[in-house]
């Protein structure tokens, strides 16, 4: 008897123990304001915004926003796709130039044209239509690490072609263009700088040249290159026009620099969803995006440059990272109907 | 005192047949008993089917239905498809065999060795399973220095990885079997004059089938639907199924391919799931069990060869461990715990809503959640595995809860996007929904670790129990809950291990606001800027302390559960 009773009272103090556990678990967790008017911003992993600014924006109009995010651009725009008949939120950040036209084309967004859209230069936007706002701008460049370069005494590579020069045989590190979005977009890049039979010739070049591939940009900039705090073995990578800003070392220089002839333009829009619960709200969260607050803060939070043209750039950004001049660029459209065929020629080409 | 307990359940004299009743009541009785277990049975199996059928089976068939068309007879027809196939199962059989390999020496010593510090070494290997795929494949790119691609090197750290990851689940399963298995079966053996080897070959490896078996299954299982190690250290080269359904479904929105490839997927799991259930068939009968301390001792003769192959294991384990501990506290500029410190912050530029603490409490909630309901799902299916007299459909409704470790996360994943908008509620933003999904690969695990020992218990004893009287739910209670107890409590840990590191469908699913430590530091790495690394390094290690400590704990509640399981 003793013993039974005994071990019920172990067994219970387990299933104590298992209780109290799930105790400070999220059943129960579930949000509660349903009075204040809320609206969903949906966007991709890297989104990010200054508290200040944000809880600025709530406090004035009175709306709470709730940010979902969703992988990187392509699997982001592939979710709205799917989810177009019952939106997972009222507005969208971050669909970008390689996916716009496919989310366009499967009418994803309602046409909403901001207060203040007009400060947006015109090339940004896509033609014909207002249901997209430029956002922010971030740029594909091809980075090099100086310090090496300078010990080395070799001169640093100043273009595309460039890369393909044996001088530079095993040097450059690139992400898989099926695996990556920079690497989709450096590949789109060789597109567009050597026509349309001539990419493949370009990539030969470099595979022969031995270029690194990688399937991420993390490992490609983290562990691949050497002016990273992976401290890797190359010194060239593919990365973004703004990195050198992350590494700038205590006395004010960056350790890395981009190369600004061998950059592609990679817009990043918002527009309202169609079918959003608070399509009123929405708006007011694009006007929000397009502000000066906001707009402001975009280079600092994500990396990117900010697409209205009158918001300057942090100071030190100007040094390090200044905006590409004239980088390349794709139409949407054309991305969109040739995606999946030039992913499919590269990778025959790079992986037999 | 048990008897007078038993006695109790007795009727009283005073019943009397009424016409038309079996004269014997003892036949009455038991047919309501039958009744009232298999009416018990099926509420349990519909309670198991319904949650895999709501949030496994339709999000799988939706996604896989939108798919369907012209697109999949290509893709099937299609020569690098079926290349696909040989490389993602040839590349699992040989990460299974060689964590197998890596696996039973530590098994043999938890089960078998009286050595100090048994716990320590539990949590030790335990570690690796639950470290982010995408940190290990990274570490395992430093150590190799492959990620070209295309060469051999790369294809054997992925083996190489696959194995670090499950060598944990082989010496946790079968050493769980092992430890109860009576030693003086090998005793005897061995004074009828057989050498270890025959022993181990003709004794003990028959005995241990069952686990090895469920080992495995879930080990090939996680081979082939693995993803993150795959992708870093195959650099685009080397394929498989999963990481292809990922770049159909995710990159290309190739719906079709993807349908295609999951069907594969799908075939393939089946028929694995299919020999390992065969496999089973072949032996699983009733052990001696035993509670562990009888059966642990010192090591002697050549069994220390088996001791120190464990050890070289064990060290194998930790050189990616250590290598990760490393870089945790070295930067650029000499050794820091700059990376420790920022983990009270959210990154250099806010890369995260939450600090990393607060992202490690997430993960332990979330995984609390997650244990709690794979026991509750688990234990309610080992009791409708059991309570299934035929044998074919108790083995189609192990296999079906099986399905969840071998389809692909994003298979899933998107599944949710598209069946979850019409559920009640807004389940698609619950925060529940993150456990509900590890869950689905934790039951499984929970299945797999507890069903071995209740299978293996001897069924005279619960013949013997209710021939003296006790009811159907009281046999489970003196006879399975006490015999099974170890096991139980080692499932929910190992359990809560699996659910802190899992990835796949927890970035899927996770509200950016509450990320869990896996996630975070994924965002983490995805920045420039040396403090991102570092933070995302040093969350790896208070990722390993969690789960080291979470280990150890359980372990504590064995030892004073250990009781509860003499007999």
């Amino acid at each position: 008897m003793n013993r039974f009773l005994r071990r019920s009272a172990r067994i219970a103090s387990a299933a104590a123990v298992t209780v109290l556990t799930a105790g400070c678990s999220f059943i129960g967790a579930q949000g509660d304001e349903q009075n204040k008017r809320t609206v969903t911003l949906v966007t991709h992993a890297s989104f990010a915004v200054a508290d200040k600014t944000l809880a600025n924006f709530e406090r004035r109009s009175a709306i709470d926003v709730t940010i979902r995010r969703h992988g990187d651009a392509g699997e982001l725009t592939n979710k709205l796709v799917l989810t177009k008949a019952n939106p997972i939120g009222d507005v969208a950040y971050g669909v970008d130039s390689t996916f716009a036209s496919r989310a366009l084309g499967e009418g994803v967004f309602v046409p909403y044209r901001p207060e203040g859209a007009d400060r947006i230069p015109q090339r940004y936007s896509i033609e014909g239509s207002n249901r997209l706002t430029a956002i922010d701008v971030g740029d594909v460049c091809v980075n090099i690490d100086t310090r090496w370069f300078a010990e080395h005494g070799i001169p640093a590579p100043t273009n595309l072609r460039d890369l393909t020069d044996p001088r530079y045989r095993g040097l450059f590190a690139v992400p898989s263009p099926a695996t990556s979005s920079p690497g989709l977009a450096f590949l789109l890049n060789t597109i567009v700088t050597f026509g349309e039979p001539g990419w493949k010739e370009y990539w030969r070049g470099l595979l022969a040249n031995d270029v690194r591939i990688s399937s991420g940009w993390q490992q490609a900039y983290n562990q691949d290159f050497s002016g990273s705090s992976g401290q890797g073995p190359r010194p060239i990578v593919l990365s973004y026009a703004s990195s050198p800003a992350a590494e700038v070392g205590p006395d004010g220089s960056s350790r890395t620099r981009a190369l600004l002839n061998t950059c592609y333009r990679q817009v990043e829009y918002a527009g309202v969803l169609k079918g959003a619960d608070h399509p009123d709200a929405a708006r007011r969260v694009m006007d929000f995006l397009v502000s000066q607050r906001f707009q402001a803060q975009v280079s600092e939070q994500m990396y990117v440059y900010p697409a209205v043209r009158t918001v300057a750039l942090p100071e030190s950004w100007q040094q390090v990272a200044p905006r590409p001049q004239r980088p390349a660029g794709m139409a949407p459209d054309r991305v969109e109907q040739n995606r999946q065929r030039w992913v499919q020629q590269w990778r025959a080409l790079a992986h037999g | 005192m048990r008897m007078a307990i038993f006695g109790r359940a007795v009727p009283s004299s005073a019943d009397t047949p009424r016409p038309g009743e079996p004269r014997n009541r003892w036949a009455g009785k038991r047919r309501t008993a039958r009744w009232g277990r298999s009416a018990a049975t099926v509420a349990a199996a519909t309670i198991v089917l319904g949650f895999l059928g709501l949030f496994f089976a339709w999000p799988v068939a939706a996604i896989i239905g939108l798919g369907l068309g012209g697109g999949v007879s290509e893709t099937l027809t299609n020569v690098r498809t079926w290349d696909l196939v040989a490389f993602t199962l040839g590349q699992a059989a040989a990460s299974t065999a060689l964590a197998l390999v890596a696996g039973m020496p530590l098994a043999y010593v938890l089960a078998r060795v009286a050595v100090p510090g048994k716990a320590l070494l539990r949590a030790v290997i335990t570690v690796p399973f639950v470290l982010p795929t995408l940190v290990v494949g990274m570490a395992f790119r430093t150590l190799l220095g492959t990620g070209d691609g295309g060469s051999t090197s790369a294809l054997f750290g992925i083996v190489l990885a696959n194995a670090f990851f499950n060598v944990s689940v082989v010496a946790r399963t079968v050493g769980g079997l092992w430890t109860h298995l009576d030693r003086r079966t090998e005793d005897a053996a061995r004074s009828l004059g057989a050498c270890g080897l025959r022993v181990f070959t003709a004794v003990t490896l028959p005995a241990l089938r069952p686990a090895l078996g469920s080992a495995v299954a879930v080990v090939f299982l996680f081979c082939s639907t693995s993803f993150g190690v795959v992708l870093v250290l195959g650099g685009g080269t080397y394929r498989t199924l999963e990481t292809e359904i990922y770049l159909r479904t995710v990159r290309l929105l190739d719906l079709s391919g993807a349908a295609a490839l999951s069907l594969l997927q799908l075939a393939a799991v089946v028929a694995a799931l299919v020999i390992a259930a065969v496999a089973r068939r072949r032996r699983e009968t009733a052990l001696q069990l035993r509670s562990a301390d009888d059966t642990a001792r010192r090591p002697r003769g050549a069994e220390w060869f088996v001791v120190s192959a464990a050890g070289m294991v064990v060290l194998g384990l930790l050189v990616p461990i250590a290598g990760l501990l490393i870089r945790s506290v070295s930067t650029r500029d000499g050794w820091s715990l700059a990376g420790y410190r920022a983990l009270s912050g959210t990154g250099s530029g806010a890369v995260l809503e939450v600090s990393g603490w607060e992202a490690a409490w997430n993960s332990l909630r979330t995984a609390a959640d997650a244990t709690w309901m794979s026991l509750l799902l688990g234990l309610l299916a080992i009791a409708v595995l059991v309570g299934i007299r035929r044998r074919a459909a108790a083995e189609v409704v192990d296999a079906a809860l099986m399905l969840p470790l071998g389809v692909s996360a994003v298979t899933v994943g998107f599944g949710y996007l598209v069946t979850l908008q019409f559920l009640p509620g807004d389940v698609r933003t619950s925060p529940l929904l993150v456990p509900f999904a590890q869950a689905l690969v934790v039951t499984p695990l929970v299945v797999r670790m507890v069903l071995p020992v209740v299978r293996a218990i001897d069924d005279r004893l619960r013949q013997a129990a209710a021939t003296l009287g006790a009811s159907p739910w009281r046999v489970r209670w003196e006879i399975d809950v006490p015999l099974a107890a170890r096991s139980v409590l080692a499932a929910a840990g190992f359990g809560f291990v699996v659910a802190l590191g899992e990835f796949g469908a927890t970035s899927f699913l996770a509200r950016p606001e509450a990320p869990t430590l896996p996630v975070a530091i994924a965002r983490l790495l995805a920045r420039p800027g040396e403090l991102n690394l570092q933070m995302a390094y040093a969350a790896c290690a208070l990722l390993m302390l969690v789960t080291a400590l979470a280990v150890l704990a359980v372990e504590r509640l064995r030892v004073r559960t250990e009781t509860v399981g003499e007999f």
